[in-house]
Protein backbone atom coordinates (compact mmCIF):
# COMPACT_ATOMS: atom_id res chain seq x y z
CA UNK A 1 0.00 0.00 0.00
CA UNK A 2 1.23 3.06 -1.05
CA UNK A 3 0.93 6.23 1.29
CA UNK A 4 -1.59 8.05 -0.64
CA UNK A 5 -3.69 4.86 -0.58
CA UNK A 6 -3.43 5.15 3.08
CA UNK A 7 -4.21 8.25 3.17
CA UNK A 8 -7.04 8.10 1.06
CA UNK A 9 -8.11 5.13 3.05
CA UNK A 10 -8.09 7.24 6.15
CA UNK A 11 -10.04 9.70 5.20
CA UNK A 12 -12.52 7.88 3.66
CA UNK A 13 -12.87 6.32 7.30
CA UNK A 14 -13.40 9.67 8.42
CA UNK A 15 -15.72 11.19 6.25
CA UNK A 16 -17.90 8.09 5.87
CA UNK A 17 -18.04 6.93 9.99
CA UNK A 18 -17.30 10.55 11.24
CA UNK A 19 -19.07 13.39 9.14
CA UNK A 20 -16.07 15.07 8.14
CA UNK A 21 -15.92 17.34 5.93
CA UNK A 22 -13.50 16.40 2.60
CA UNK A 23 -12.08 19.40 1.86
CA UNK A 24 -11.15 19.74 5.71
CA UNK A 25 -9.06 16.96 5.49
CA UNK A 26 -5.64 18.71 5.10
CA UNK A 27 -2.45 17.02 6.94
CA UNK A 28 -1.83 19.77 9.26
CA UNK A 29 -5.86 20.01 10.68
CA UNK A 30 -6.54 19.71 14.17
CA UNK A 31 -8.59 16.70 14.72
CA UNK A 32 -10.85 18.51 17.29
CA UNK A 33 -10.20 22.36 16.61
CA UNK A 34 -11.05 21.65 12.91
CA UNK A 35 -12.17 18.57 12.01
CA UNK A 36 -14.98 18.65 15.34
CA UNK A 37 -14.16 15.71 16.51
CA UNK A 38 -14.25 14.52 20.18
CA UNK A 39 -12.76 12.04 22.72
CA UNK A 40 -15.64 9.49 22.20
CA UNK A 41 -14.59 9.49 18.54
CA UNK A 42 -11.63 9.09 19.12
CA UNK A 43 -12.32 5.63 20.87
CA UNK A 44 -14.23 4.64 17.56
CA UNK A 45 -11.76 6.05 14.99
CA UNK A 46 -8.82 4.20 16.79
CA UNK A 47 -10.71 0.69 16.51
CA UNK A 48 -11.87 1.58 13.15
CA UNK A 49 -8.41 2.10 12.41
CA UNK A 50 -6.89 -1.21 13.44
CA UNK A 51 -9.68 -3.30 11.60
CA UNK A 52 -9.37 -1.21 8.50
CA UNK A 53 -5.60 -2.11 8.80
CA UNK A 54 -5.06 -4.62 10.98
CA UNK A 55 -2.67 -3.15 13.56
CA UNK A 56 -2.62 -2.17 17.18
CA UNK A 57 -2.82 1.48 18.05
CA UNK A 58 -1.18 1.61 22.03
CA UNK A 59 -3.68 3.68 23.96
CA UNK A 60 -0.43 6.66 24.62
CA UNK A 61 0.11 6.91 21.05
CA UNK A 62 -3.82 7.43 20.30
CA UNK A 63 -3.90 9.68 23.22
CA UNK A 64 -0.33 11.72 21.34
CA UNK A 65 -2.91 12.27 18.06
CA UNK A 66 -3.50 16.08 17.94
CA UNK A 67 -3.45 16.06 14.16
CA UNK A 68 -4.62 14.12 10.96
CA UNK A 69 -1.22 13.69 10.42
CA UNK A 70 -0.80 11.88 13.65
CA UNK A 71 -2.49 9.56 12.53
CA UNK A 72 -1.40 9.10 8.57
CA UNK A 73 1.87 8.68 10.46
CA UNK A 74 1.01 6.20 12.85
CA UNK A 75 -0.91 4.01 11.19
CA UNK A 76 1.39 3.85 8.02
CA UNK A 77 4.54 2.89 10.54
CA UNK A 78 2.30 0.48 12.37
CA UNK A 79 1.38 -1.07 9.02
CA UNK A 80 4.72 -1.21 8.27
CA UNK A 81 6.34 -2.85 11.11
CA UNK A 82 3.05 -5.51 10.46
CA UNK A 83 4.89 -5.82 7.09
CA UNK A 84 8.36 -6.75 8.92
CA UNK A 85 7.15 -8.67 11.25
CA UNK A 86 5.54 -10.44 8.30
CA UNK A 87 9.21 -11.04 6.59
CA UNK A 88 11.07 -12.19 9.79
CA UNK B 1 -61.76 40.37 37.22
CA UNK B 2 -63.36 37.82 39.62
CA UNK B 3 -61.27 35.46 41.46
CA UNK B 4 -62.64 32.38 39.98
CA UNK B 5 -61.26 34.30 36.74
CA UNK B 6 -57.79 34.66 38.23
CA UNK B 7 -57.14 31.28 39.13
CA UNK B 8 -58.75 30.20 35.70
CA UNK B 9 -55.86 32.01 33.93
CA UNK B 10 -53.65 29.82 36.17
CA UNK B 11 -54.74 27.03 35.26
CA UNK B 12 -52.20 24.69 32.98
CA UNK B 13 -52.79 22.25 30.55
CA UNK B 14 -50.39 19.85 28.82
CA UNK B 15 -51.84 19.91 24.79
CA UNK B 16 -50.50 17.23 22.42
CA UNK B 17 -49.57 19.33 19.48
CA UNK B 18 -47.39 17.02 17.72
CA UNK B 19 -47.54 12.96 16.55
CA UNK B 20 -45.33 10.76 15.02
CA UNK B 21 -44.36 6.91 15.43
CA UNK B 22 -42.58 4.45 13.92
CA UNK B 23 -44.88 0.97 14.27
CA UNK B 24 -45.21 -2.25 12.98
CA UNK B 25 -49.00 -0.94 11.27
CA UNK B 26 -47.07 1.96 9.93
CA UNK B 27 -44.85 4.68 9.93
CA UNK B 28 -46.55 7.59 8.96
CA UNK B 29 -49.91 8.92 10.77
CA UNK B 30 -52.00 8.20 7.54
CA UNK B 31 -50.48 4.75 7.47
CA UNK B 32 -51.33 4.06 11.34
CA UNK B 33 -55.04 6.17 11.29
CA UNK B 34 -55.60 3.85 8.19
CA UNK B 35 -54.25 0.60 9.65
CA UNK B 36 -56.40 1.35 13.02
CA UNK B 37 -59.74 1.52 10.84
CA UNK B 38 -59.07 -1.04 8.72
CA UNK B 39 -58.14 -3.57 11.61
CA UNK B 40 -54.72 -4.46 9.84
CA UNK B 41 -52.34 -6.41 11.80
CA UNK B 42 -48.78 -5.71 11.99
CA UNK B 43 -47.73 -9.51 13.42
CA UNK B 44 -45.44 -11.97 11.28
CA UNK B 45 -43.11 -14.98 12.11
CA UNK B 46 -39.65 -14.45 12.29
CA UNK B 47 -37.46 -16.80 11.23
CA UNK B 48 -34.86 -16.16 13.01
CA UNK B 49 -36.81 -16.78 16.36
CA UNK B 50 -37.87 -19.85 14.68
CA UNK B 51 -33.86 -20.94 14.23
CA UNK B 52 -33.44 -19.74 17.38
CA UNK B 53 -35.60 -22.34 19.17
CA UNK B 54 -38.15 -19.82 20.61
CA UNK B 55 -41.30 -21.85 21.99
CA UNK B 56 -43.27 -18.44 19.98
CA UNK B 57 -41.74 -17.07 16.61
CA UNK B 58 -44.75 -14.27 16.63
CA UNK B 59 -43.29 -10.65 16.51
CA UNK B 60 -44.89 -7.19 15.22
CA UNK B 61 -42.44 -6.33 12.70
CA UNK B 62 -41.38 -2.11 11.59
CA UNK B 63 -40.95 -2.29 7.41
CA UNK B 64 -40.38 0.40 5.16
CA UNK B 65 -37.44 2.20 8.53
CA UNK B 66 -34.43 2.66 6.94
CA UNK B 67 -31.83 3.74 9.67
CA UNK B 68 -29.54 4.47 7.22
CA UNK B 69 -30.96 8.02 7.02
CA UNK B 70 -29.95 8.48 10.24
CA UNK B 71 -25.91 9.56 9.98
CA UNK B 72 -23.23 7.09 11.12
CA UNK B 73 -21.79 9.25 13.57
CA UNK B 74 -25.34 9.36 15.44
CA UNK B 75 -25.87 5.71 14.41
CA UNK B 76 -22.73 5.20 16.42
CA UNK B 77 -24.75 5.75 20.24
CA UNK B 78 -27.99 4.96 18.98
CA UNK B 79 -29.44 1.50 18.94
CA UNK B 80 -33.03 0.13 17.67
CA UNK B 81 -35.31 1.71 20.18
CA UNK B 82 -33.51 4.98 20.11
CA UNK B 83 -32.94 4.77 16.43
CA UNK B 84 -36.85 4.87 16.42
CA UNK B 85 -37.50 7.22 18.66
CA UNK B 86 -35.64 9.34 16.56
CA UNK B 87 -37.13 9.49 13.79
CA UNK B 88 -40.75 9.08 15.87
CA UNK B 89 -39.23 12.57 17.46
CA UNK B 90 -38.34 14.48 14.17
CA UNK B 91 -42.20 13.63 12.86
CA UNK B 92 -43.75 14.31 15.78
CA UNK B 93 -41.84 17.87 15.70
CA UNK B 94 -42.56 18.24 12.21
CA UNK B 95 -46.15 17.67 13.07
CA UNK B 96 -46.32 20.04 15.79
CA UNK B 97 -44.12 22.81 13.74
CA UNK B 98 -41.77 23.30 16.22
CA UNK B 99 -38.03 24.31 15.21
CA UNK B 100 -34.82 23.48 16.95
CA UNK B 101 -34.80 27.10 17.98
CA UNK B 102 -38.38 26.13 19.94
CA UNK B 103 -36.83 23.36 21.82
CA UNK B 104 -33.67 25.40 23.27
CA UNK B 105 -35.01 27.26 25.96
CA UNK B 106 -34.27 25.61 29.67
CA UNK B 107 -38.08 24.97 29.73
CA UNK B 108 -38.27 21.81 26.75
CA UNK B 109 -37.56 18.75 28.10
CA UNK B 110 -37.47 14.85 26.62
CA UNK B 111 -38.87 12.23 28.73
CA UNK B 112 -39.14 8.95 27.59
CA UNK B 113 -40.84 5.25 28.60
CA UNK B 114 -37.88 2.24 27.44
CA UNK B 115 -37.02 -0.57 29.86
CA UNK B 116 -34.48 -2.35 27.97
CA UNK B 117 -31.55 -2.34 25.23
CA UNK B 118 -30.51 -5.68 25.38
CA UNK B 119 -28.99 -6.15 21.85
CA UNK B 120 -25.51 -3.73 22.38
CA UNK B 121 -25.05 -5.26 25.69
CA UNK B 122 -25.03 -8.63 24.44
CA UNK B 123 -22.70 -7.83 21.61
CA UNK B 124 -20.67 -5.56 23.55
CA UNK B 125 -20.21 -8.99 26.03
CA UNK B 126 -19.76 -11.04 22.96
CA UNK B 127 -16.86 -9.03 21.78
CA UNK B 128 -15.36 -8.94 24.95
CA UNK B 129 -15.43 -12.62 25.89
CA UNK B 130 -14.31 -13.48 22.10
CA UNK B 131 -11.16 -11.03 22.03
CA UNK B 132 -10.39 -11.04 25.59
CA UNK B 133 -10.40 -7.42 26.45
CA UNK B 134 -13.00 -4.57 26.15
CA UNK B 135 -10.66 -2.46 23.92
CA UNK B 136 -12.78 -3.57 20.58
CA UNK B 137 -16.42 -2.59 22.05
CA UNK B 138 -15.12 1.69 20.88
CA UNK B 139 -16.90 4.07 22.48
CA UNK B 140 -20.64 4.17 21.26
CA UNK B 141 -21.61 1.02 22.86
CA UNK B 142 -21.87 2.34 26.17
CA UNK B 143 -24.95 5.37 24.84
CA UNK B 144 -26.62 2.62 23.11
CA UNK B 145 -26.39 -0.20 25.59
CA UNK B 146 -28.46 2.08 28.77
CA UNK B 147 -31.70 2.19 29.61
CA UNK B 148 -32.04 5.76 29.10
CA UNK B 149 -30.15 5.43 25.30
CA UNK B 150 -33.42 7.51 24.16
CA UNK B 151 -33.67 10.01 26.06
CA UNK B 152 -29.80 11.00 26.10
CA UNK B 153 -29.37 10.56 22.23
CA UNK B 154 -32.70 12.57 21.50
CA UNK B 155 -31.55 15.54 24.19
CA UNK B 156 -28.10 15.98 22.71
CA UNK B 157 -29.40 15.91 19.43
CA UNK B 158 -32.00 18.25 19.84
CA UNK B 159 -30.39 20.44 21.96
CA UNK B 160 -32.32 20.72 24.91
CA UNK B 161 -31.94 21.87 27.70
CA UNK B 162 -34.41 21.25 30.73
CA UNK B 163 -35.73 17.62 31.92
CA UNK B 164 -34.01 14.36 30.33
CA UNK B 165 -34.62 11.08 31.64
CA UNK B 166 -35.49 7.74 30.66
CA UNK B 167 -38.99 6.03 32.91
CA UNK B 168 -38.65 2.43 33.49
CA UNK B 169 -41.89 0.83 34.28
CA UNK B 170 -42.21 -2.46 32.32
CA UNK B 171 -45.09 -2.39 30.15
CA UNK B 172 -46.43 1.00 31.63
CA UNK B 173 -43.27 2.99 30.92
CA UNK B 174 -44.52 5.06 28.08
CA UNK B 175 -48.07 5.64 30.16
CA UNK B 176 -45.82 6.71 33.32
CA UNK B 177 -43.72 8.85 30.67
CA UNK B 178 -46.51 10.54 29.35
CA UNK B 179 -48.06 11.65 32.88
CA UNK B 180 -44.74 12.59 34.06
CA UNK B 181 -44.17 14.60 31.32
CA UNK B 182 -47.68 16.09 31.49
CA UNK B 183 -47.01 16.89 35.42
CA UNK B 184 -44.30 18.88 34.42
CA UNK B 185 -45.96 21.07 32.22
CA UNK B 186 -49.20 21.16 34.87
CA UNK B 187 -47.01 21.84 37.67
CA UNK B 188 -45.22 25.04 35.54
CA UNK B 189 -41.76 23.05 35.46
CA UNK B 190 -41.29 22.50 31.75
CA UNK B 191 -43.51 24.34 28.98
CA UNK B 192 -42.56 21.47 26.44
CA UNK B 193 -42.03 17.71 26.66
CA UNK B 194 -41.25 15.51 24.08
CA UNK B 195 -42.67 12.24 25.06
CA UNK B 196 -43.70 8.99 24.26
CA UNK B 197 -42.04 5.42 24.39
CA UNK B 198 -39.77 3.20 22.59
CA UNK B 199 -39.14 -0.90 22.40
CA UNK B 200 -36.88 -2.94 20.76
CA UNK B 201 -37.89 -5.95 18.57
CA UNK B 202 -34.57 -7.62 17.88
CA UNK B 203 -35.06 -11.19 19.37
CA UNK B 204 -32.06 -10.85 21.31
CA UNK B 205 -34.65 -8.71 23.40
CA UNK B 206 -37.45 -11.26 23.83
CA UNK B 207 -35.48 -14.30 24.68
CA UNK B 208 -36.31 -14.06 28.61
CA UNK B 209 -39.68 -12.99 27.96
CA UNK B 210 -40.07 -15.88 25.31
CA UNK B 211 -38.98 -18.35 28.45
CA UNK B 212 -41.82 -17.25 30.78
CA UNK B 213 -44.18 -18.98 28.09
CA UNK B 214 -46.94 -16.12 27.97
CA UNK B 215 -46.63 -15.51 24.37
CA UNK B 216 -49.56 -16.95 21.93
CA UNK B 217 -48.12 -20.07 19.89
CA UNK B 218 -50.90 -19.69 17.20
CA UNK B 219 -48.01 -19.09 14.32
CA UNK B 220 -50.37 -20.85 11.59
CA UNK B 221 -52.46 -17.47 12.03
CA UNK B 222 -50.17 -14.46 12.81
CA UNK B 223 -52.60 -12.50 12.79
CA UNK B 224 -55.06 -13.48 14.05
CA UNK B 225 -52.74 -14.62 17.64
CA UNK B 226 -52.77 -11.69 19.54
CA UNK B 227 -56.92 -11.68 20.36
CA UNK B 228 -57.29 -9.41 23.46
CA UNK B 229 -60.31 -10.35 25.79
CA UNK B 230 -61.33 -13.29 23.07
CA UNK B 231 -62.00 -16.46 24.76
CA UNK B 232 -59.48 -18.02 22.80
CA UNK B 233 -56.81 -15.77 23.46
CA UNK B 234 -53.39 -17.67 24.25
CA UNK B 235 -51.21 -15.20 24.88
CA UNK B 236 -49.38 -11.73 23.84
CA UNK B 237 -47.16 -11.08 20.50
CA UNK B 238 -44.46 -8.96 21.38
CA UNK B 239 -44.02 -5.70 19.54
CA UNK B 240 -42.49 -2.70 19.40
CA UNK B 241 -41.08 0.51 17.04
CA UNK B 242 -41.26 4.33 19.05
CA UNK B 243 -44.37 6.55 19.40
CA UNK B 244 -43.66 10.33 20.10
CA UNK B 245 -45.80 12.91 21.25
CA UNK B 246 -45.39 16.56 21.74
CA UNK B 247 -46.81 17.74 24.92
CA UNK B 248 -47.18 21.53 25.54
CA UNK B 249 -48.92 24.04 27.63
CA UNK B 250 -52.28 24.86 26.62
CA UNK B 251 -51.87 28.57 26.10
CA UNK B 252 -47.97 28.18 25.11
CA UNK B 253 -49.88 26.27 21.90
CA UNK B 254 -53.06 28.21 21.48
CA UNK B 255 -50.92 31.64 21.27
CA UNK B 256 -48.86 30.21 18.72
CA UNK B 257 -51.77 28.85 16.74
CA UNK B 258 -50.50 25.12 16.96
CA UNK B 259 -53.02 22.16 16.27
CA UNK B 260 -54.31 20.96 19.21
CA UNK B 261 -55.27 17.37 19.00
CA UNK B 262 -56.19 17.07 22.72
CA UNK B 263 -55.16 17.08 26.39
CA UNK B 264 -53.91 14.85 28.25
CA UNK B 265 -56.33 15.83 31.57
CA UNK B 266 -55.65 13.15 34.32
CA UNK B 267 -52.98 10.35 35.24
CA UNK B 268 -53.45 7.72 38.09
CA UNK B 269 -50.33 5.44 39.29
CA UNK B 270 -51.12 2.95 41.46
CA UNK B 271 -48.94 -0.12 42.67
CA UNK B 272 -50.78 -3.72 43.21
CA UNK B 273 -48.31 -4.29 46.13
CA UNK B 274 -48.61 -8.45 45.61
CA UNK B 275 -45.84 -10.30 45.61
CA UNK B 276 -46.53 -11.99 42.17
CA UNK B 277 -44.83 -10.10 39.39
CA UNK B 278 -46.34 -11.41 36.64
CA UNK B 279 -49.89 -11.70 37.76
CA UNK B 280 -51.69 -8.35 37.95
CA UNK B 281 -54.78 -8.29 41.19
CA UNK B 282 -57.27 -6.09 39.08
CA UNK B 283 -56.87 -3.61 42.46
CA UNK B 284 -53.93 -1.49 41.12
CA UNK B 285 -55.31 -1.14 38.24
CA UNK B 286 -58.94 -0.06 39.76
CA UNK B 287 -57.47 2.28 41.67
CA UNK B 288 -54.92 4.08 38.73
CA UNK B 289 -58.26 4.49 37.09
CA UNK B 290 -60.48 6.47 39.63
CA UNK B 291 -57.37 8.31 40.13
CA UNK B 292 -56.71 9.18 36.78
CA UNK B 293 -60.84 10.77 36.60
CA UNK B 294 -60.26 11.97 39.82
CA UNK B 295 -57.07 13.89 38.60
CA UNK B 296 -58.91 15.13 35.10
CA UNK B 297 -61.63 16.18 37.27
CA UNK B 298 -64.21 14.07 34.60
CA UNK B 299 -67.18 11.29 35.26
CA UNK B 300 -66.80 8.00 33.73
CA UNK B 301 -69.82 8.90 32.02
CA UNK B 302 -67.48 11.29 30.63
CA UNK B 303 -65.12 8.41 28.64
CA UNK B 304 -66.22 7.58 24.84
CA UNK B 305 -63.96 5.08 24.81
CA UNK B 306 -61.53 2.85 26.37
CA UNK B 307 -58.22 2.13 25.03
CA UNK B 308 -57.65 -1.40 27.38
CA UNK B 309 -53.82 -2.40 28.37
CA UNK B 310 -55.33 -6.20 27.37
CA UNK B 311 -52.84 -7.92 26.24
CA UNK B 312 -54.58 -10.98 24.92
CA UNK B 313 -53.30 -13.15 28.06
CA UNK B 314 -55.50 -15.13 29.89
CA UNK B 315 -55.35 -13.49 33.24
CA UNK B 316 -54.40 -10.02 32.50
CA UNK B 317 -57.38 -9.46 30.36
CA UNK B 318 -59.91 -10.67 33.01
CA UNK B 319 -58.48 -8.86 35.44
CA UNK B 320 -58.60 -5.84 33.46
CA UNK B 321 -61.87 -6.38 32.12
CA UNK B 322 -63.53 -7.21 36.08
CA UNK B 323 -61.86 -3.62 36.76
CA UNK B 324 -63.36 -1.73 33.76
CA UNK B 325 -66.44 -3.39 34.59
CA UNK B 326 -66.66 -2.54 37.81
CA UNK B 327 -66.11 0.97 36.86
CA UNK B 328 -67.72 1.57 33.77
CA UNK B 329 -70.28 -1.68 33.57
CA UNK B 330 -71.09 -2.53 30.04
CA UNK B 331 -71.82 0.80 27.99
CA UNK B 332 -68.63 2.45 26.97
CA UNK B 333 -67.08 0.76 24.10
CA UNK B 334 -63.60 -0.80 24.89
CA UNK B 335 -61.14 -1.95 22.56
CA UNK B 336 -56.97 -2.97 22.91
CA UNK B 337 -55.15 -2.16 19.81
CA UNK B 338 -53.18 -4.79 20.97
CA UNK B 339 -54.84 -6.77 18.42
CA UNK B 340 -53.57 -5.21 15.89
CA UNK B 341 -49.95 -3.88 16.66
CA UNK B 342 -49.29 -7.07 19.33
CA UNK B 343 -47.93 -5.91 23.11
CA UNK B 344 -45.93 -2.92 22.04
CA UNK B 345 -44.33 -3.49 25.73
CA UNK B 346 -42.18 -0.32 26.91
CA UNK B 347 -44.05 1.62 23.90
CA UNK B 348 -46.96 0.99 24.74
CA UNK B 349 -48.53 3.25 26.90
CA UNK B 350 -47.52 5.96 24.85
CA UNK B 351 -48.56 4.67 21.73
CA UNK B 352 -51.87 3.66 22.33
CA UNK B 353 -52.39 7.56 23.50
CA UNK B 354 -51.70 8.17 20.00
CA UNK B 355 -53.47 5.54 18.99
CA UNK B 356 -56.54 7.30 20.61
CA UNK B 357 -55.72 10.66 19.67
CA UNK B 358 -55.65 9.33 16.12
CA UNK B 359 -58.78 8.13 16.07
CA UNK B 360 -60.31 11.23 17.66
CA UNK B 361 -58.56 13.37 14.56
CA UNK B 362 -60.39 11.46 11.96
CA UNK B 363 -63.52 10.30 14.13
CA UNK B 364 -63.91 6.83 14.49
CA UNK B 365 -62.79 3.94 17.39
CA UNK B 366 -60.32 1.22 16.60
CA UNK B 367 -61.85 -2.35 16.40
CA UNK B 368 -60.49 -4.87 19.00
CA UNK B 369 -59.88 -7.44 16.12
CA UNK B 370 -59.90 -11.21 16.74
CA UNK B 371 -62.96 -11.14 19.13
CA UNK B 372 -65.52 -13.56 18.94
CA UNK B 373 -66.66 -13.76 22.43
CA UNK B 374 -65.47 -13.20 25.85
CA UNK B 375 -64.67 -16.59 28.29
CA UNK B 376 -67.73 -17.35 30.66
CA UNK B 377 -65.63 -16.00 33.41
CA UNK B 378 -65.04 -12.86 32.14
CA UNK B 379 -66.87 -9.58 33.37
CA UNK B 380 -69.15 -8.04 30.86
CA UNK B 381 -67.39 -5.11 29.24
CA UNK B 382 -68.54 -3.72 25.59
CA UNK B 383 -65.41 -4.94 23.40
CA UNK B 384 -66.18 -3.56 19.68
CA UNK B 385 -65.08 -5.29 16.87
CA UNK B 386 -64.97 -3.20 14.17
CA UNK B 387 -64.15 0.47 13.13
CA UNK B 388 -67.05 2.95 15.28
CA UNK B 389 -67.94 6.00 13.44
CA UNK B 390 -67.61 8.76 17.08
CA UNK B 391 -66.64 11.78 17.33
CA UNK B 392 -65.03 11.08 20.58
CA UNK B 393 -64.57 13.69 23.40
CA UNK B 394 -62.78 11.88 25.95
CA UNK B 395 -60.89 8.65 26.28
CA UNK B 396 -59.12 6.49 28.87
CA UNK B 397 -55.97 4.82 28.16
CA UNK B 398 -54.49 1.76 30.49
CA UNK B 399 -50.91 0.59 31.10
CA UNK B 400 -50.12 -2.02 33.60
CA UNK B 401 -46.15 -3.74 33.81
CA UNK B 402 -45.07 -6.34 35.65
CA UNK B 403 -44.60 -5.67 39.32
CA UNK B 404 -47.87 -4.56 39.19
CA UNK B 405 -47.19 -0.97 38.42
CA UNK B 406 -50.37 0.26 36.90
CA UNK B 407 -50.85 3.82 35.16
CA UNK B 408 -53.82 5.11 33.54
CA UNK B 409 -54.13 8.08 31.42
CA UNK B 410 -56.97 10.47 30.79
CA UNK B 411 -57.31 12.37 27.28
CA UNK B 412 -59.89 15.38 26.48
CA UNK B 413 -60.17 15.83 22.84
CA UNK B 414 -62.77 18.80 23.67
CA UNK B 415 -60.91 21.06 25.24
CA UNK B 416 -62.39 23.90 23.70
CA UNK B 417 -65.83 23.12 25.04
CA UNK B 418 -64.53 21.17 28.52
CA UNK B 419 -66.33 23.21 31.28
CA UNK B 420 -63.57 25.25 32.25
CA UNK B 421 -65.59 26.59 35.14
CA UNK B 422 -64.46 23.23 36.67
CA UNK B 423 -60.82 23.94 36.27
CA UNK B 424 -61.24 27.28 38.52
CA UNK B 425 -57.97 25.33 40.53
CA UNK B 426 -55.86 22.94 39.40
CA UNK B 427 -58.17 19.67 40.26
CA UNK B 428 -57.19 17.54 43.24
CA UNK B 429 -56.06 14.45 43.45
CA UNK B 430 -59.19 12.17 45.79
CA UNK B 431 -56.95 9.77 47.83
CA UNK B 432 -58.99 5.58 47.64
Amino acid sequence: MTTEELIQQVNEILIEGFEVEPDLLRPEASLVDDLGLDSLDGVDIVVAMEKAFGCRIEEAEARAMRTLKDIYDSVERLVADLGERGKS
Amino acid sequence: MSGADDRKSDVRRAAITGLGAITCIGNTLDEIASSLRAGRSGIVVDEDRRRMGFRSALTGRITGFNPSEISPKKLRTMCEPAQYAYSAARGALADAGLTADDLHGERCGVIFGNDSTVKPAVESVDITRNQGETHFIGGGHIFRSMNSTVTMNLGGILGVRGANWTVSAACASGAHAVGQAMMLIRSGLQDVVITGGAQETNWESMTGFDALGVFSTRESEPERASRPFDAERDGLVPSGGAACLILEELGRARARGARIYGIVRGYGFASDGARHLAQPTGDGALRAMKMALADAAMNRDEMDYINAHATSTPVGDHVEAQAIAELFGEDVPVSSTKSMTGHECWMAGASEVLYTALMARDGFLAPNVNFSRLDDECPRIRVITEAIPCRMRAALSNSFGFGGTNAALVLDFEPATRHEAGDAAPPRRKSE
